[in-house]
């Protein structure tokens, strides 16, 4: 206080601070902070982990004994992730509305497109942390099975294997982080996120299964559809089409409007 | 500084802010009055980006707002105090701001400490705080900054009378330091107290602007005396102009445009005895702003309040 009276008072427009931009790191690490600092939050966080090694228990637990390996484990896992991913992503951007905490990150940056940006580096990187601790609580169970059965652990699941799985959740937490952009509420971008992978895959199936012309043209229509080789094994040239049409369609496409309505969308 | 230039807003057919030109000057405390609804809030989330200008704009500090390269040094923003993650501690957001601004994690008691909440409320999450709480945590986040231009919508809402004591206390010493704080309330009473410069706007227009002590000078002298119908042709045999006053809460007032010496002559001249004579300062501030926006005003007024 005091010596703010003495600049101001006495060379209030020469010496004038001159703020230096706020480096993009600094706003990873308040993003990244942002997910963790409240109670539900928190748990959202934990509960990739617990959720990790429930499914790892479970595995253990019920699986068949020659079922006990690792792309078993993985599989397992694999699920749950599918859903808290993505709600991670969806409440990072839409809490900054349905929160109205917006008011002050977009005031505080006021290019909107560098927060939104950060937001997305740590949904990312979020993702990607999350599927190696979930592959490594995978690796434990799969020789803590074994070892239960007396056999050797089974490393059935290669490097491209795992790979494209976490690159399906990636897609998976984009598929979220864009509902969260267009949509702006929590609690709809939320059910959004159920009826597109879920609802949505459903219908598909049906209507694939009832209508040939359907079937046929499916690879190219659904990402869902697409997406799912993913967790088979390696794609041929067609399946990676497959997935990079559709992925322009229902993910490009939309969080590119999305983010170009939320730039010039008013915040209240 | 903060410069408004020609700035309107619409919204389809509707215009919020039509053609508002002001500037809020350093030094000084500029208070932004008008109805709800008159378009304060709407101008003042345009100052800071958050909401896009139809036509004009804000220059603050000379810059566009997005242009300042680290806004929150400069620039002290309170739009709305409940607009905050309810499940975050109040510390919790005062550090993310600390954090995203890069200063010293220290800054965050010392705003606590300045808005006087205690380390316990601290710690609390805002879910559980009074609007009374919320408010100071959000003065203590325009502050954390140290910025010299302040923009606060409705500081005062919400908080008890030594709280609203103490902020304009605050403002003061700030606007004395040299910074500029506007701030919009329709607290004509706080206003009144605090402000050195109005802005007056309606229905997205303003009305009126300039210094408080020019705008309310034409307020002139209020007397109260029983026998209104005698004064009355007193004045105006005298050719001086009065209206009816609605300041006294009765019909047994009015405001007259002259001084306290003159009107006290022509009364004892009529030989009406007076209950009151003062300069009507004191009342001026709410009459002006009823006068200035009744067409704007929600409510119908009585024809002596509009007068």
């Amino acid at each position: 206080m005091s010596t703010m009276t003495a600049d101001r008072a006495t060379t209030a427009q020469v010496e004038k601070r001159q703020p230096r931009p706020i480096p993009f790191t600094r706003l990873l690490s308040v993003e990244l902070r942002k997910c963790f600092d409240t109670r539900a939050g928190f748990w959202l966080m934990a509960s990739i982990g617990i959720a990790a090694l429930l499914a790892t228990g479970a595995v253990l637990l019920w699986a068949p004994d020659s079922e006990l390996t690792y792309s078993t484990f993985a599989a397992a896992i694999g699920f749950p992730m599918a859903i808290i991913l993505p709600m991670v992503a969806v409440l990072s951007v839409t809490s900054e509305w349905s929160q109205r905490s917006g008011l002050t990150t977009f005031t505080l940056v006021p290019h909107r497109s560098r927060a939104i940006a950060a937001k997305f580096g740590v949904t990312v990187g979020i993702s990607v942390v999350s599927m190696l601790v979930a592959m490594a609580i995978g690796a434990v169970g799969t020789v803590v099975g074994s070892a239960i059965l007396g056999i050797d652990p089974v490393w059935d699941a290669g490097f491209v294997d795992l790979a494209n799985i976490v690159l399906a959740q990636v897609l998976g937490m984009l598929v979220g982080f864009m509902l969260g952009v267009v949509i702006r509420n929590s609690s709809a971008a939320i059910v959004a996120y159920f009826v597109y992978s879920f609802a949505l895959t459903a219908i598909t199936e049906i209507l694939a299964a009832t209508q040939s012309w359907f079937a046929d043209l499916q690879p190219w229509v659904d990402f869902n559809y697409a997406q799912g080789a993913l967790f088979n094994g390696s794609l041929d040239a067609t399946q990676w089409a497959n997935l990079a049409v559709t992925g322009v369609v229902w993910l490009v496409a939309p969080m590119a409007f999305g983010l170009w309505s939320l730039m010039r969308s008013e915040v209240k | 500084m903060i410069t408004v230039d020609s700035l309107t807003k619409t919204y389809g057919a509707f215009t919020a802010v039509d053609d508002v030109t002001f500037t809020a000057r350093p030094g000084r405390v500029t208070g932004f009055l008008g109805p709800n609804g008159a378009g304060k809030s709407t101008s003042m989330r345009v100052m800071v980006g958050l909401t896009p200008a139809t036509s004009g704009g804000v220059t603050v500090c000379g810059r566009l707002f997005r242009e300042l390269p680290n806004p929150g040094l400069e620039v002290g923003v309170l739009l709305d105090a409940s607009a905050q993650h309810a499940g975050r501690t109040g510390r919790e957001i005062l550090t993310v701001a600390q954090r995203t601004m890069g200063l010293p994690t220290s800054r965050v008691d010392e705003m606590i400490d300045l808005v006087s909440l205690t380390p316990s409320e601290a710690d609390r999450r805002v879910r559980n705080y009074s609007l009374g709480m919320r408010q100071r945590l959000g003065i203590a986040t325009a502050l954390l900054g140290n910025p010299e231009v302040l923009i606060l919508d409705e500081p005062a809402n919400g908080l008890d009378p030594a709280g609203i004591r103490w902020m304009r206390d605050l403002l003061r010493g700030y606007a004395n330091q040299g910074a500029t704080v506007l701030l919009s309330s329709h607290l004509l009473h706080e206003i009144e107290v605090i402000a050195d410069d109005l802005v007056v706007i309606g229905n997205g227009r303003i009305v009126a602007q300039g210094a408080k002590s020019e705008l309310l000078a034409t307020a002139g002298t209020l007397v109260r005396t029983n026998d209104i119908v005698t004064l009355s042709g007193a004045l105006s045999a005298s050719g001086i102009s009065f209206s009816a006053s609605a300041a006294t809460g009765g019909d047994d007032a009015l405001r007259v445009e002259a001084d306290a010496g003159l009107v006290g002559k022509v009364a004892l001249d009529a030989r009406v005895p007076l209950l009151e004579l003062r300069p009507a300062e004191g009342a001026g501030l709410e009459e002006m702003f009823l006068e200035l926006t009744a067409d704007t005003q929600r409510e119908t007024l009585t024809e002596g309040a509009a007068a």
